[in-house]
């Protein structure tokens, strides 16, 4: 089976979602992805041409709320889940730019 | 020396000012206390449903329509994903393959009188982030913003010019305040612009590799920051290197751009469908009930103008360019006709005291009305220029109309010749040896008498009257 999933196409979405595997795992998650794709890859046998890509699979569209504001929590429990606080704001390690 | 051509393409976002955020009922209000706007849907808790604002369709299709974009019948969420203390959902809520509006343009005037239109890529909605505030050792998060809902507004690579780019900037302004969906002040962010910027050797060269300049928050950061990246991309040719693609932060106290390190992952974003918000899909009624609804946009006014109050171009320029100018110029014309006259007066006394005072239009204190009734008493000869000027003043501290002032403060002009003669008389004697030098030619001794003769009448002489009688005694 081809391999449309590379070690390395592994490694870097690891990367961007922050987890990190050792080497073993990596070969197993290529292994699964490269399963799961060769799968799926049957629906390429159907022509879809003329076919709009499908976003959604309910046939509902245009949700919306009137724009009315309501209250809202407070701030201590807005911060309630928060390992730490100060000046009510949620305190994290320092973001550089 | 070999010089090179910009090309510049701006996104600029834009908050819109509706009264709760995108997808919750949270207070879309700037300047509370951190953290008092907020909710499960905006923090990003697991579970929650976000609901899309009708509001926010509405003022993107207005600002659509007036940016001349084609309006998607549908258009499709997508979630962009990266981490960032600010993002608590670890994904922004967009617009990618769908916006809702594409193809628009506006046309922006040059220094030079001719016009120049600018392609409009595309707008799409999505929601803002939170706001962090460094401290030395902790970065604190405030997650108000979190949801305050935004267009983001891409224009084509079609800029030449650091200048070009401010006057599109300021022409989106003024489009966007006409059609009410934002207050547009870049000083308190509430829009927001990005610079994409290359430069190539010569116009018809094919375009450079670019850096987008993030971070910039004023007109006049825009243009010190497109110049500074111009310098820079030459100097980096000159020397015989390579533009790079990155991302680049400008900072507003060095006036330096710098690379954002490390970034180059961070624009893999990953798009995909939002599954939690279904397409939006805009009816034809809806559309067309929008198109019945719009105001009367800058261009077609400042054609009306020219044409119906017979204004040169650049006055007509300036008072479309807010839309309050517009309304107020219109309002003083209808109790005065003398569209010139109350022009210069708005451009001039009244922009002066906007300036004095900090204040906008409609809380200088004078009504347009009262503007109209000033310019109508010099008119009729009943005050001058320079007893106007105080007039507008009292009138603009209390309110009060210019005509009870005038009339109760014994302000009406002199126009009386034996009165005035008299007065002329008395400072020719009151001054002899420049008496004796204006009389010997010497002519630019008349602004001193003028001047002499007004202070000597109270400001309330008539200069017209004053002026021959002046000639008359001193030939």
């Amino acid at each position: 089976m081809s391999e449309t999933v590379s070690k390395q196409d592994v490694m870097h979405i690891a990367t961007l979602a922050r987890l990190q595997f050792d080497d073993e795992t990596a070969e197993r998650f290529k292994n699964d992805l490269n399963n799961i794709l060769g799968y799926i890859d049957k629906l390429n046998e159907l022509n879809t041409d003329n076919i709009e890509p499908t976003s959604h699979a309910l046939d509902v569209y245009t949700v919306t709320r009137p724009d009315k504001a309501a209250a809202s929590l407070s701030n201590e429990d807005a911060l309630k889940n928060s390992a730490s606080t100060e000046n009510g704001c949620f305190r994290v390690p320092k973001v550089i730019e | 020396m070999m010089s090179y051509e910009p090309v510049i393409g701006l996104e600029v976002h834009v908050q819109m000012s509706t009264d709760s955020k995108i997808f919750c009922t949270c207070s879309n209000k700037f300047g509370s206390d951190p953290n008092t706007n907020v909710c499960p849907v905006c923090l990003g808790m697991p579970g929650v449903l976000p609901v899309l604002n009708e509001k926010v369709v509405d003022f993107t299709v207005k600002a659509g329509l007036a940016l001349n974009c084609q309006i998607r019948n549908k258009s499709v969420f997508a979630r962009k994903n990266y981490f960032y203390p600010d993002l608590p959902k670890a994904y922004q809520i967009s617009q990618y393959e769908l916006p809702i509006c594409e193809h628009g343009h506006i046309d922006i005037e040059l220094e030079d009188g001719t016009t120049k239109r600018i392609g409009i890529t595309r707008i799409h909605i999505e929601e803002d982030a939170g706001k962090l505030n460094h401290e030395a050792d902790a970065s604190l998060v405030d997650l108000n913003r979190t949801g305050t809902p935004l267009m983001e507004i891409v224009s084509e690579p079609d800029l030449r010019s650091a200048e070009e780019a401010k006057a599109y900037l300021q022409k989106l302004k003024t489009i966007l305040e006409y059609v009410e969906v934002s207050d547009c002040n870049m000083e308190e962010g509430s829009m927001r612009c990005d610079a994409n910027v290359s430069i190539r050797p010569d116009s018809n060269a094919p375009f450079g590799t670019r850096a987008e300049i993030k971070n910039v928050n004023s007109f006049r950061n825009v243009e010190r920051a497109i110049k500074y990246e111009q310098k820079r991309q030459e100097k980096v040719l000159k020397e015989g290197g390579k533009i790079v693609q990155e991302t680049r932060l400008f900072n507003a106290d060095t006036g330096v751009t710098a690379s954002m390190r490390g970034k180059e992952d961070a624009h893999d974003y990953r798009y995909f469908p939002d599954p939690d918000l279904v397409p939006v899909v805009l009816e034809n009624k809806f559309i067309d009930d929008i198109k019945a609804w719009m105001p009367e946009l800058p261009d077609a006014k400042r054609e009306r103008f020219m044409k119906e109050y017979a204004l040169s171009a650049i006055d007509a320029e300036f008072l479309v360019s807010v839309k309050a100018y517009a309304e107020y110029f219109e309002s003083a014309v209808k109790a005065h006709n003398n569209p010139k006259g109350i022009c210069n007066w708005i451009m001039g006394e009244l922009m002066r005291r906007l300036n004095e005072k900090q204040c906008a239009i409609n809380e200088a204190g004078i009504a347009p009305e009262n503007l109209a009734e000033v310019v109508k008493l010099i008119d009729e000869g009943k005050i001058s220029g320079n007893i106007a000027k105080q007039v507008f003043d009292e009138s603009a501290e209390t309110g009060r109309k210019p005509a009870n002032i005038v009339a109760e403060k014994g302000l009406v002009q002199n126009s009386n010749e034996d009165e005035l003669e008299a007065i002329v008389k008395q400072v020719l004697e009151a001054n002899p040896a420049e008496a004796e030098r204006y009389k010997n030619g010497e002519q630019k001794l008349q602004g001193f008498f003028m001047g002499q003769i007004m202070k000597a009448s109270k400001g309330k002489a008539n200069p017209g009257v004053v002026a021959p009688l002046l000639k008359k005694l001193t030939s």
